[in-house]
């Protein structure tokens, strides 16, 4: 018998192996490093001037540029060395500083694909945190006291209820359980059924239960368990919010790729690349912003009881007296009117809120309020100090309005804000949420990695898949001669594949990852080793070459199977349970699974079925040989 | 080719994993394992001097600081130290989470900024205890799976001598890091959970070939068809094993000190997985008895099998 594998076999294996390459291919242009220029305000975008300015900058000071571009409104320097960088960053914050524009300078690595590559959807592989450099921060959302603080102010808002309705209901005490049960204690079961009843019209967030109260203490409970689905509302508001405020402080670090991601149920990722000083970055996120709600003054107001402030490029007037602040809001939506059906906003105040609302309001219908957002940042200021230029970061207070409506009814605790466009809508609403009270958020976990540290993690991993990689080579070919060379060259292919496969997934690679591709260097030849001793041993049992060879793969062939599902499981479980760079090992443990398959049984069977499958052939080169 | 009579000494060889096995239990329950940072929780900065430093001065400077309970060590190099720190009680969550900052300000001011900081690393308490847990998880959910699977495609006893084999595998690991008071951090537990993937592949392939001649020959002991089959994968057994530790060391030895652990942990996982789908997934089959019978081929899988040769 022959072996020969049909055309269509033998087309698929090139035709795999081509996009192998293709999509492995910008991994080997080395990235530039580049300086990105942006606007602080997301929306503006860099102009010309300011690009020419930062280029002046650099030539004054000898820095050699290779090219600058501006793409979506970004500017972009790209450099010769690393130090050219480090030295590039101040001399431009420096320069555009006398703009009078807030500009973010981040450092940044620029990919050299050739375009005809990137057309094609190519792109390198992403380097994680542990490689590159840089923070990641686990935030935890104290969602717990979240939901407190929100059933503290439910309490007081019930226990008004009662005492204004129209019967009056005595209640005997309050407490809060487990953090999430508010008890009212009443003197009779009379008063406790009236006091339920009202309960369960106005509060169906809560799940109404009775009890008797503890250690023979006379009375009668009511207990109003907050719902899951509440709860989960509120958590979900205090994660949304801290993520918000963390996106708009990242901005303000210059990071070119930040990632700002939901974890779980209370959980925020930040991962800052190329951001070395931590405590600054700590300090940043730290910040939040609050609101104020004022009223418009009226045109006969002193100057004294007003203050100036510009809305939409119109100088307004508001009052001095405060209604409220932000810590008081609970919640902002957008919505839609239900008669029109235009967006609208959705304010949610805590109970004190909305009294202070009311008693500014009732006698206003017909002025306008206005929402002041307040964020503290930070600015950049130089100035001599014994003949040197020094950089002074100051932080400042930024105070903007961000919405003036005119009052139509008597506010409460909730409200709406009419007449804006959809985005306006969103915009605000957003702008509301970050600058509401703040559930409290700590650090979990931060891990730090130096830039020299990622660098000489990049150098290590890559020398140790080379040694391992030769090593195994050389093995091979040593003991299974012409055969370990199909092997060897399916190795090849296997990485090739591996790492393409990583690039258009735009899977991330960390160290543990590049261990995981020495691994899979090692494991992957065992298909081969498996389907070479079969080959030797049908040989041994006297079978002629072309039938070994077709034998060993087909019996092999069930086996290599059953152990990489096996192993494949292992890492699937390890995919999800590991966390970043454990993260990263699975995954490439997973594909290397995969693409090993692929070429050591059919690219090797096709290597071996084109060099002796054709032609009846006496012996075969695979090696030593007991028999 | 001269057969090995490895079933000859499974008595042996069940006696020295017992004892093994038992020691490591032994050193797991009085000094348990030296947890790293990732489940303990607590603080670490590493940092780079230019000129080689001392330790001592460095856990000096940190005394003069008002640092204390800090555990100072060269990492590395001699130029490169590294601060460890278990979470500081008097401190909030916020300041413990600040502490690197501080260590780290504190070793530059000694230093005269002449320091620069590789690695600076905080993990929470609870983030500790969560990871911990979800590990165990992670390493019970594997064997769990294999024990389904290896049942489905082969049969209960094959799953049975899996697991156990995994299970001693990953206990001997854990027994010598336990030893010899290795650093026990994520990374190696991702080791410890490839080491399950690599036995569990020696393992199948063995027990796949011990399935296989159970099926064909239709007499022998089943000792003697168990020593067939191990005789036929070992060579296979033994060049995959090779060429993984080739790599393995590769990685132990250029790898750097990040990656130490996890090469360790799998170059012992791989050298005990090799024994063990020998010795004790073998030895399994045969304390429990496998016979003909058990391996009575299903109705779909049989066709292919029993055409051939």
């Amino acid at each position: 018998m022959l072996n020969r594998y049909p055309l269509w076999k033998n087309l698929l294996i090139v035709g795999v192996f081509v996009l192998g390459i293709i999509y492995a291919m910008p991994n080997f242009y080395p990235p530039d490093y580049a300086i990105q220029i942006q606007n602080e305000q997301g929306s503006a975008a860099v102009q010309d001037p300011e690009l020419t300015v930062a280029l002046s900058a650099l030539t004054e000071s000898g820095i050699q540029i290779k090219s600058s571009s501006l793409i979506d409104g970004n500017a972009l320097i790209r450099l010769s060395t690393a130090d050219d960088q480090l030295k590039a960053q101040p001399l431009i914050q420096r320069a555009l500083h006398d703009l009078n524009a807030d500009f973010v300078i981040a450092l940044n690595s620029a990919p050299t694909t050739p375009q005809w590559l990137r057309d094609l959807g190519a792109e390198p592989m992403k380097y994680g945190l542990d490689l590159r450099g840089g923070v990641h921060f686990l935030m935890e959302v104290d969602t717990a006291s979240a939901v407190e603080d929100r059933l503290e102010g439910m309490e007081q808002d019930i226990k008004r209820a009662f005492r204004s309705g129209s019967e009056r209901i005595r209640y005997a005490g309050t407490s809060i359980l487990e953090g999430r049960v508010l008890q009212f204690q009443f003197a009779s079961e009379d008063v406790r059924s009236k006091a339920r009843r009202q309960v369960e019209e106005t509060y169906p967030q809560f799940l109404v239960t009775e009890s008797d109260l503890p250690s023979g203490a006379d009375g009668f409970a009511l207990n109003l368990t907050m719902s899951d689905s509440a709860i989960r509302e509120i958590e979900d508001f205090a994660v949304q919010q801290n993520l918000q405020t963390i996106r708009n402080r990242v901005n303000e670090l210059g990071v070119a790729e930040p990632l700002v991601q939901r974890l779980g149920r209370q959980r925020i990722v930040v991962d800052l690349p190329g951001v070395q000083d931590t405590a600054e970055a700590k300090k940043i996120l730290g910040k939040v912003a609050t609101l104020e709600f004022r009223l418009e003054a009226s045109p006969d107001a002193s100057r004294a009881s007003t203050l100036p402030y510009n809305y939409e490029g119109r100088a307004v007037r508001l009052e001095r007296d405060l209604i409220l602040r932000g810590e008081r809001v609970f919640d902002a939506q957008v919505g839609f009117d239900p008669d029109s059906g235009l967006p609208q906003v959705n304010i949610t105040l805590d109970s004190e809120g909305g009294e202070l609302m009311h008693r500014s309001t009732r006698y206003n219908i017909g002025r306008r309020m206005a929402v002041v957002f307040i964020e503290t940042k930070t600015r950049d200021r130089y100035e001599v100090q014994d003949g040197r230029e020094v950089k002074i970061t100051e932080p400042y207070v930024e105070e903007r309005v961000i919405s003036l409506a005119t009052v139509q009814a008597a506010l409460g605790v909730s409200f709406r804000i009419t007449g804006l466009a959809g985005d306006e809508a969103r915009e605000l609403a957003l702008l509301l949420r970050a600058g509401a009270l703040a559930a409290d958020m700590f650090i979990a976990e931060e891990r730090t990695v130096g830039a020299s540290l990622g660098q000489e993690n990049i150098e290590l991993g890559a020398t140790s898949v080379l040694i391992g990689f030769s090593l195994v080579v050389l093995f091979m070919l040593a003991f299974y001669q012409w055969f370990g060379l199909a092997a060897n060259l399916a190795l090849i292919a296997n990485l090739l594949l591996l790492v393409a496969v990583m690039s258009s997934l735009s899977a991330t690679l960390t160290l543990p990852g590049i261990a995981g591709i020495v691994l899979t260097v090692g494991m992957a030849v065992d298909a081969n080793v498996l389907i070479f001793s079969r080959i030797k041993e049908e040989l041994r049992k006297g079978a002629a070459p072309q039938s070994a060879i077709n034998a060993g793969f087909e019996r092999a062939f069930v086996t290599i199977l059953d152990a990489n599902i096996t192993t494949l499981l292992v890492a699937i479980i390890l995919y999800s349970i590991g966390t970043g760079p454990v993260k990263g090992f699975a995954i490439t443990l997973m594909i290397g699974i995969l693409t090993s398959m692929f070429t050591a049984i059919m690219g090797t069977r096709s290597l071996i079925n084109l060099a002796v499958g054709g032609r009846p052939i006496k012996r075969l080169a695979i090696g030593w040989s007991q028999s | 080719m001269r057969m090995v009579p490895f079933m000859k000494y499974r008595q042996v060889a069940a006696w020295s994993s017992v004892a093994l096995l038992l020691m490591a239990v032994a050193s797991l329950s009085i000094q348990s394992l030296n947890w790293g940072l990732d489940f303990t929780g607590g603080t670490l900065v590493e940092v780079s001097y230019p000129e080689p430093t001392n330790p001592e001065q460095v856990r000096l400077n940190l005394d003069n600081a008002g640092w204390n309970g800090h555990v100072v060590q060269y990492f590395g190099s001699d130029r490169d130290i590294l601060v460890r720190m278990p979470p500081q009680k008097s401190l909030s969550d916020k300041d413990n989470a600040r502490l690197g900052d501080s260590l780290f300000a504190a070793l530059s001011a000694s230093a005269n900024g002449q320091i620069d900081l590789r690695r600076s690393e905080f993990v929470g308490p609870a983030v500790g205890e969560e990871l911990a847990n979800q590990g165990g998880l992670g390493l019970l959910a594997a064997l769990a799976m294999v024990l389904l699977y290896v049942s489905f495609r082969f049969q209960l006893k094959f799953a049975l001598g899996a697991v156990i084999a995994l299970f001693h595998d990953v206990l001997f690991t854990l027994g010598i890091f336990s030893l010899l008071r290795w650093e026990f951090d994520l990374t190696v537990l991702a080791a410890l959970l490839a080491v399950i993937g690599y036995s569990l592949n020696d393992t199948i392939v063995v027990s796949d070939r011990i399935r296989e001649n159970f099926r064909q020959s239709r007499r022998g002991k089943s000792s003697d068809i168990i020593d067939e089959s191990l005789n036929q994968t070992l060579g296979r057994t033994m060049i995959t094993s090779l060429t993984t530790l080739l790599v393995l060391f590769a990685l132990l030895i250029m790898g750097g000190e990040l990656i130490r652990g996890f090469a360790t942990a799998l170059i012992i996982g791989v050298v005990v997985g090799t024994y063990s789908s020998i010795y004790v997934a073998a030895n399994v089959l045969l304390r429990l008895n496998l016979s003909r019978e058990d391996l009575i081929v299903p109705v779909k899988e049989g066709a292919d099998l029993d055409g051939e040769p």
